[in-house]
């Protein structure tokens, strides 16, 4: 009869929006994973009597399909780990889509924002010299210290874009926050550019290395049809999966099961009649930002520690496959952010990672975004208000 | 109000003529085209302060005959739009009487058309792709080698390891392309197996791009391109858990690869690279301009340094050749390209200099270097593996 107090236990509001977005992030990148592997072993199977597996036989020596099964776990892994990144980058546009109705191309420099902050904090602690000879819990302690600073910091500069940039257009026509935004994008690009070549010249910074991110950590080797097959991971994919799947379940917390959760679905669904309510509209809307900038920060952070180098127009294409994995999802929906993150990251990962031998080498890992683009487009034509989207009309 | 308006026009240009022709008189600029700020900015600002440092020192004949003489630097940011259109200002500014420049092969032949067509003096001290000379400009001379032998040295040097395999990346520019394409064709020719050859632009997130690497197990990597996009893609390769030999070409000749890649690039088959400037040192003629160097801009050379420096010099014994002819007055543009290419032996800090037909050297050196610390600060130091002589193919 231990059902009964589990049961319990998951009825509490607080416990069960903590835990719901686990399953759906597992179901979700379970179900994503399993259909894009099924799919590209089903492309390798037509093309095991083709030209491509004599490629793959003289240029891999193996035969396609076990080319394919050897590259599976590491695309997998790539795939789901920018599926995070993305997601929670798509989380700050569809939060103020939901609450605004705009988008908010500024938010890819809010991510570039987090990028440099975070690894300028780590940068001056190498430069004192804090990394030599570090034990591994407090390399930790000081990369979570530089993803604070960064979401702090990223959160700032989203608030006071609102203030500044949005506010005084909330009653204007709905083109004009969007140009507004353009314009606040290509100021905080510049000003990133400015103040980082102010010491050297040079706008790029590398992210120092230090305890054993870079390492990787065996998880078994098995046999397949004759090769062995290692699996392993790198330990910053487990730290960016771990600290994406921890701020997905806060912000769930946050926006389900706190007031002012409550009250920014209230203003999300009709703002008139929640500030008829007494919600202070403005306060809703700071939060918004903020939570959604801090999010944005934190994944630049992350999004710098997996790939080491970042320059000041780093958020641009990140930041423009976010906004599509929040339309892939349907846009105002912040499991549909999750999702189309996981979804967008894993077919970028897969279309890179296969083109360039399932095409004998014609069509490189270049071509990946037309790819995934494509299938966006394909989607968006059968789910025109994404794949969670709900058809819902213009609000007036 | 139109009337109004072209009245002020004409003002103001009646005012500018007597300051134009006032700038005119006796000020010759030199030009230096160079990444200045960006990610390779640590390579094209020491160009420019090579050049700098040289006009310094060797601008007293000309200051002799009542010249005055000054730099004019601009920043192409590596990248062909913003060269071409510092071009275009430079070609419209008729005090520049030459150019030193580009780092970048991709950036230099557009912008150097522009030279072409107004008779501009350029000087190369980096640009290695074929093309560079091979339009037959008699305003265009370089004083580095060439791709077409440096990427068959790195095809070589890499056999001669016994490697039997390779796979080939490459930027997408004409630099990177160029020399991948050059290598990839002679390490076929000796009968290794080239197993990819890709192009990306690609400089943070490579794990796509590495899925078909890491399983072709290649001995060998070479990545045709720069080092602030090489060092990253051998860094996630290391990562990866890939255990060969990288090897790359002069554009990864910076201290900044090491600190971007850290220890890992330097373990299993280790990280060359080929190049056409060997860090300052290798050359006799060097000495006192390293220490110059280093007491005004606080720092030893980075490579290229002393090709700034020396193209720089050459343009200056240009210029005063073709002034001495005019009588010691204003050269034109085309007598002074006509003179850069005339100079014979010229003593220049990296060795004599002669320009053949096409403005390629007679004579150029190409090095491999294996790159044995992962300290920035060391990176003169490192290993000279292979240096060699080699004329410019016919």
């Amino acid at each position: 009869m231990i059902a009964v107090p589990i049961r319990r236990f998951y009825q509490n509001p607080s416990i069960r929006e903590l835990i719901r977005p686990l399953g759906q992030i597992i179901s979700f990148s379970a179900a994503s994973s399993v259909v894009l592997s099924l799919l590209i072993l089903l492309v390798a199977l037509v093309l095991r009597g083709t030209a491509v597996n004599e490629y793959a036989l003289s240029h891999y020596q193996v035969d396609i399909l076990t080319l394919t099964l050897k590259n599976l776990p590491q695309v997998l892994i790539d795939g789901i780990t920018l599926g995070f990144v993305y997601a929670a980058i798509a989380l700050g546009y569809t939060m103020v889509y939901g609450v605004l109705e705009f988008i908010n191309f500024a938010h890819s420099e809010i991510f570039a924002i987090g990028a440099f902050v975070g690894v300028e904090v780590l940068i001056a602690m190498n430069n004192a010299g804090v990394f030599t000879g570090i034990s591994l819990w407090a390399a930790y302690g000081f990369l979570i210290i530089a993803i604070l600073v960064g979401m702090v910091a990223a959160g700032g500069t989203a608030v006071l874009m609102e203030i500044v940039a949005y506010r005084p257009l909330r009653g204007a026509p709905r083109l004009v926050p969007l140009i507004s935004a353009i314009g606040v994008s290509f100021f905080l690009q510049d000003l990133i550019r400015l103040v980082e070549s102010l010491t050297t010249g040079q706008f790029h910074r590398i992210f120092p290395t230090f305890g054993n991110f870079d390492k990787r950590l065996l998880i078994s080797n098995f046999d397949i049809a004759g090769t062995t097959l290692e699996l392993n991971i790198q330990f910053k994919s487990i730290i960016v999966i771990i600290a994406a799947v921890v701020m997905l379940m806060l912000l769930n917390y946050i926006v389900n099961a706190t007031k002012i959760g409550t009250a920014i679905r209230a203003v999300a669904q009709d703002r008139a009649s929640a500030s008829l309510m007494g919600i202070n509209i403005n306060l809703c809307v700071v939060v918004t930002f903020l939570i959604g900038g801090a999010l944005g920060g934190a994944a630049g952070v992350l999004y710098a520690l997996k790939f080491t180098r970042i320059d000041p127009f780093v958020g641009f294409f990140p930041g423009l496959k976010a906004f599509t994995a929040a339309v892939l999802g349907g846009i105002g929906n912040l499991t549909g952010a999750l999702l189309g993150g996981l979804v967008l990251g894993l077919l970028e990962t897969f279309a890179g990672s296969y083109l360039y031998i399932f095409t004998m080498g014609a069509a490189g890992a270049e071509y990946k975004d037309i790819l995934a683009f494509a299938i966006l487009i394909i989607v968006l034509i059968f789910r025109p208000s994404g794949l969670l989207g709900e058809q819902v009309g213009q609000k007036a | 109000m139109m009337k109004k308006t072209l009245t002020v026009v004409l003002l103001l240009a009646v005012a500018l003529i007597p300051v134009a022709v006032l700038a005119q008189g006796g000020t010759i600029k030199i030009a230096t085209q160079s990444p200045l700020s960006g990610g390779q900015s640590a390579i094209g600002v020491d160009i420019k302060n090579g050049a700098e440092l040289a006009l310094e020192q060797l601008k007293a004949p000309l200051e002799k005959m009542g010249f005055k003489v000054e730099l004019a630097p601009y920043d192409d940011q590596a990248n062909p739009d913003n060269g071409v259109a510092n071009s275009k200002n430079i070609v419209a500014d008729p005090t520049i009487l030459a150019v030193v420049g580009h780092y970048n092969s991709g950036v230099q032949i557009p912008s150097s058309e522009n030279y072409h067509s107004a008779n501009l003096a350029n000087v190369s001290p980096a640009n290695t792709n074929p093309k560079v000379t091979d339009r037959g400009y008699a305003e265009v001379s370089r004083i580095v080698g060439r791709d077409d032998v440096q990427g068959v040295v790195a095809a070589q040097f890499v056999h001669s390891k016994g490697m039997k395999s390779a796979y080939v990346l490459h930027d997408k520019t004409a630099y990177g392309q160029g020399i991948a394409t050059f290598f990839q064709q002679e390490a076929k020719k000796l009968g290794m197996k080239v197993q990819g050859f890709e192009g990306t632009e690609e400089k943070a997130n490579f794990d796509a791009i590495l899925a078909p690497v890491i399983a072709a197990k290649s001995d060998v990597i070479f990545f045709g391109g720069i080092y602030d996009q090489a060092s990253v893609f051998f860094k996630q390769a290391r990562e990866k858990g890939y255990k060969g030999m990288f090897i790359s070409d002069d554009g990864y000749d910076s201290p900044e690869a090491v600190s971007i890649g850290g220890p890992a690039l330097l373990e299993g088959g280790g990280l060359y690279y080929t190049t056409v400037a060997g860090p300052a040192k290798l050359y006799p003629g060097t000495a006192k301009f390293q220490t110059d160097f280093k007491a005004k801009y606080g720092a030893d050379p980075r490579p290229f340094a002393a090709q700034g420096y020396d193209s720089m010099a050459i343009c200056l014994k240009g210029i005063e050749e073709a002034a001495k002819a005019a009588g010691n007055k204003l050269p034109a543009r085309k007598d002074v390209a006509a003179a850069v290419r005339k100079l014979k032996d010229f003593n220049g800090i990296t060795g004599k200099i002669n320009f053949n037909e096409k403005g390629d050297l007679t004579v150029a050196k190409y090095f491999v270097i294996q790159v044995i610390s992962p300290d920035p600060a060391k990176w003169n130091d490192n290993k000279i593996d292979k240096t060699l002589d080699i004329a410019p193919p016919k």
